[in-house]
């Protein structure tokens, strides 16, 4: 019973963090019809982002104050969505939006070839092999301030959670509620009629690719806190994941994409404990196949443009 | 000098020559009509004002701004507003969030909050409906809606692209009234519609498109007495 709670606490903090990648890829999806198959990539960026600001520039060790890795974390997430968010509105502007109009296919294998520019850049910057920093989060069980201690509930975990559920809630209140928010939604329903309605139709894209990256780069935060290492190939197993949650969802529905991470997480966390490690991608796959041959519009339903 | 006015425009799709040299004028506080049966180039004409399409040859100008060449959402900020065919609300927003949508591009707040006032006056319907998802209205209320939200822009040009299809005729009554009425409160229109009899009936001045030409042009109610146009448009 404590293995199972414990896995499904360590599946809940895969969850999460696969949330905010998932999001990218369901709001790409629902805007402009894309899998952008470079977000996976833009993420593990993140993580090396991340990883550089937190060794190199702050130089935070084990030995660093509480308070000061409080503060250099919080910097080291912004600077990291900053960035990542830059970095994904230049692949729209450059890979993406001269294929507008042309078949669904060039931006597609457009998505792919960025996805290998990225993936390189990070070989070479980084290097092949694993790139790991210092866990600077305090290693103590929670739960054994109540008296528990068969189950651990990780500092890391509470972190994850801390830094994820806001960043989640805040992105359904913004697309829900903001004027800009409801251009995304409207360009995504009909972008010739959001146009008509003087929706700038190329800048709403644009923001939607700007979010997509800060949530990203956020989760490469979180994953590089979370597990302390990260590689050029990174993106893969994330994206692989991520994807499948969007899908399993309902790509292009926001809080689908969520409920999809939270099960893939699950999903994860389990196969590794119980199955192997080796075998999680393949379940994951087997995973988005059937959701694709028996479920195609995921769980809450695919909300895609009205367009024929 | 016109408020809109095109002069000799030229679109394509791809390789297909759609509008063949279309100059059209409507004067400030007109209501302008466009006919032509199906496939004449009509939508496209309103697409090629809205900047959804660019004209490969000519102009289209507001006053003395040039609207051709600049994107949609700068045409909407000028005062241009269409309603498009098929009426193409946003299904999964509620009608209010339309309406919201419709004044996307404004700024005055107080001048928005009476504007929905005015277009909930104009479709009660609509009043009772706020809360619903646009796409789980019925036809009709769908095309209200459409209609309803191009007034939320409060343009000085309405482009509406057969707003009567698909209604009831005694809704297509209500709603040419409600065209007449907004004309009256200010608003220049221009109207394509299939329903040629009830548009020269109440617009100033109409033009007959065909196959991407305009063929004849003259005061509606001298269109609507033309054996021509009575035989080709009129059903009789
Ligand atoms: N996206 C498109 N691609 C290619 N050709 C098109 C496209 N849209 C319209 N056309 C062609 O352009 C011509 C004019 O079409 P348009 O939609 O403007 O006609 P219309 O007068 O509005 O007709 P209707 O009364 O049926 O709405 C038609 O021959 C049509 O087939
Ligand atoms: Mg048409």
């Amino acid at each position: 019973m404590d293995q199972i709670v414990q896995t499904f606490i360590i599946g809940l903090s895969n969850g999460l963090i696969f949330a905010l990648v998932a999001l990218g890829y369901s709001l790409v999806y629902g805007i402009i019809e894309l899998i952008n198959f470079a977000h996976g990539d833009v993420f593990m960026l993140g993580s090396m982002i991340a990883l550089l600001l937190i060794s190199g520039v702050f130089g935070v060790t084990a030995a660093t104050s509480p308070l000061m890795i409080v503060i250099i974390v919080a910097a080291v997430i912004l600077i990291t969505m900053a960035v990542t968010a830059t970095i994904n509105v230049t692949i729209e502007r450059l890979a993406y939006r001269p294929l507008r109009n042309a078949p669904k296919l060039a931006p597609l294998i457009s998505a792919i070839g960025m996805s290998f520019v990225l993936q390189n850049i990070a070989l070479l910057i980084a290097g092949p092999a694993n790139k790991s920093i210092d866990n600077v989060l305090p290693s103590v069980n929670l739960l054994s301030y109540i008296g528990v201690n068969t189950v651990e509930l990780s500092f890391r975990q509470v972190f994850v959670a801390v830094v994820t559920v806001p960043l989640l809630i805040g992105m359904s209140w913004f697309v829900a509620k903001t004027k800009q928010g409801k251009a995304m939604r409207a360009t995504a329903q009909d972008p010739d009629t959001a146009g008509l309605m003087g929706v700038d139709v190329n800048r709403t894209i644009a923001f939607t690719f700007l979010i997509g990256g800060a949530l990203a780069g956020a989760a490469g935060v979180v994953q590089i806190l979370y597990n302390n290492v990260t590689v050029w190939n990174l993106g893969f197993r994330f994206g692989l994941n991520a994807f499948t949650s969007a899908v399993l969802g309902g790509i292009g529905n926001l809080p689908g994409a969520v409920l999809g991470a939270l099960v893939l997480g699950q999903i994860n966390a389990f196969s590794d404990r119980y199955v192997a490690a080796n075998w999680t991608n393949a379940i994951v796959f087997m995973v988005l196949i059937g959701v694709l041959v028996f479920k195609p519009t995921g769980l809450l339903g695919q909300q895609l443009a009205d367009r024929a | 000098m016109a408020l809109l006015e095109l002069n000799d425009v030229h679109t394509y799709y791809g390789a297909i020559h759609a509008l063949r040299g279309v100059s059209i004028s409507v004067e400030d506080g007109e209501i302008v009509t466009l006919i032509g049966s199906n496939g004449a180039g009509k939508s496209t004409t309103l697409r090629t004002i809205s900047g959804l399409l660019r004209p490969r040859q000519g102009t289209v100008s507001l006053g003395d701004k040039r609207l051709d060449g600049l994107r949609p959402h700068q045409i909407v900020q000028l005062g241009v507003c269409q309603s498009p065919e098929g009426r193409r609300v946003f299904a999964r927003m509620t009608v209010h969030e339309n309406l919201e949508m419709g004044a996307f591009s404004r700024k005055e707040k107080t001048k928005i909050a009476s504007d929905f006032e005015r277009v909930y006056g104009l479709f009660p319907r609509l009043k009772e409906r706020t809360a619903q998802r646009a796409g789980t209205l019925s036809g009709g209320e769908q095309q209200m809606l459409a209609i309803a939200r191009a007034l939320m822009a409060a343009p000085r040009v309405l482009l509406l692209d057969e707003p009567s299809m698909g209604l009831a005729p005694i809704l297509v009554e209500q709603i040419f009234e409600i065209i007449k009425t907004i004309n009256q409160q200010g608003t220049t229109v221009l109207l394509v519609e299939q329903n040629a009899l009830m548009a020269l009936g109440i617009a100033n001045r109409g033009y007959i498109l065909q196959t991407g030409e305009i063929v004849l042009t003259d005061d509606a109610h001298k269109l609507a007495a033309n054996p021509e146009v009575k035989r080709a448009y009129l059903g009789g």
